[in-house]
């Protein structure tokens, strides 16, 4: 078993208007039999915190192109995308670019 | 396990490149982004576009590092939206502060007499952006040469400028789209002062990771108003070709670059308003037309092609009505 793990989640560039404006939140995962990855915690996200639009944020078992995904400040597409893990900790950075700006 | 810096291999990587594919360190990439709009401007540009933070931010440091010798100010249009207009001007004013440099704000109100809020009121949500964005590009205009400015340079990116070309060619817009891929354009006439898009080839997610590195102050919102549909579906269609292919924002642009136009294929003949004096290729601009249609409370004569008209506005004639029964506004 996988001990539960916190991670800081943060939405920004407009991404926030689907999370009703809250662009910061800290989370506890509860704890699996397998570690957490990036493609299991968009399933989380979308069944736990997205309110509303969830066509605006994800597209088919990723994010909605267009939106970035930083990792401890690091782009996503340098860490494995969807198969990276989570570890205690992490935060998580949403991006949209396809607001206004 | 952390991917190291192609470029320094000394620190670690935290972007991706899209349209090198290249994994880079903060430092190589603020670096390599600035190296490249020095290489779109080369020569002077003189304003910075409406909230393009990162815009004035480059500007401001290019402008130091290579001694342009340029004189830099800030040039916003409120466009009179509640809410909207109203935080993201407070952001302009911040920047002001931070980069000391003057800032101009020209409203729609004081302009056209009218506010985006009671144009709304008027035409409802359907033709709304048309009136936007040909209000704007005039406001900018005018606000430059209040300021006496040489150039505008505005904040339009590698996104904008593909999403740009595929629109004119869905449209079959050939005038327009010879002149969307240009860095900067020439003076076209009178009341018109010459463009430049110091970012056209950075795409989207750098500008957005270089204000998100650099920590730039900077204001994102949706329009209240119903965005244009027709460029909202063109740009969702780029950005799910870019998911598979990064490079397909640049190879548009090239692709539009690159078009020419067989001889003998009419173009529009640019004359100049005979109200106001700006460019145009009727008798009255756009612009002036659609004030015409607001201010006669037949919001339709902009909207759609009416040049039969002009000459009747132009001297004052009343419509007939069956013409004014097709530009009445919709019930809404
Ligand atoms: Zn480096
Ligand atoms: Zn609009
Ligand atoms: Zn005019």
């Amino acid at each position: 078993m996988a001990a539960p793990i916190t991670i800081h989640l943060e939405f920004g560039g407009g991404a926030e208007l689907l999370f009703s404006g809250v662009k910061k939140h800290h989370m506890t995962l509860p704890s699996q039999s397998q570690p957490w990855d990036m493609k299991q915690l968009l399933v989380w996200i979308q069944q736990n915190l997205l309110k509303e639009r969830p066509e605006l944020f994800v597209q088919g078992d990723s994010v909605r192109p267009g939106i970035l995904v930083l990792i401890n400040d690091a782009d996503w597409e340098l860490l494995g995308e969807l198969d990276y893990q989570l570890q205690d900790k992490d935060n998580i950075v949403f991006i949209s670019t396809l607001h206004g700006g | 396990m952390p991917v190291l810096c192609s470029r320094c291999a000394e620190r670690r990587a935290m972007l991706k490149r899209p349209k090198t594919g290249h994994s880079l360190c903060k430092e190589c990439f603020f670096w390599a982004f600035e190296e490249e709009v020095h290489q779109t401007i080369r020569w002077g540009p003189a304003s910075g576009g409406k909230d393009s933070t990162v815009l004035a931010h480059v500007m401001k440091l290019l402008n130091e590092r290579y001694s342009y010798g340029l004189e830099l100010m800030l040039l916003s249009v409120d466009e009179g939206i509640t809410g909207y207009r109203d935080d993201s001007l407070e952001t302009v004013k911040r920047n002001q502060q931070q980069y000391e440099l003057p800032l101009k704000v020209v409203s729609y109100e004081e302009l056209y007499g009218w506010t985006m809020d009671a144009i709304v009121k008027q035409v409802g949500l359907k033709n709304n952006c048309t009136f936007c964005g040909v209000f704007r590009r005039q406001a900018l205009d005018r606000g430059a040469i209040m300021l006496k400015v040489d150039k505008i340079c505005t904040g339009h990116n590698a996104d904008d400028v593909a999403e740009t070309v595929l629109m004119n060619i869905l449209r079959g817009d050939i005038a327009r789209l010879r002149r969307c891929t240009a860095i900067s354009t020439a003076s076209e006439g009178e009341g018109v002062v010459p463009r430049c898009k110091p970012l056209k080839y950075a795409y989207e997610k750098e500008i957005v990771l270089y204000a998100y590195f650099k920590r730039l102050d900077y204001f994102s919102t949706e329009c209240i108003y119903s965005p244009n549909a027709y460029r909202g579906y063109a740009r969702n269609f780029l950005k799910d070709l870019e998911s598979i292919r990064p490079s397909v924002i640049i190879d548009i642009i090239h692709s539009g670059e690159n078009l020419s136009v067989r001889e003998g294929v009419k173009m529009p003949v640019q004359g100049t308003c005979s109200r106001c004096g700006y460019i145009s290729s009727q008798a009255l601009c756009k612009s002036c037309v659609l004030l015409e249609g607001l201010n006669r409370g037949l919001p339709k004569l902009g909207i759609g092609k009416h040049h039969r008209l002009h000459n009747k506005i132009l001297a004052q004639q009343p419509f007939t009505e069956k013409e004014e029964s097709k530009l009445k506004p919709v019930e809404f």
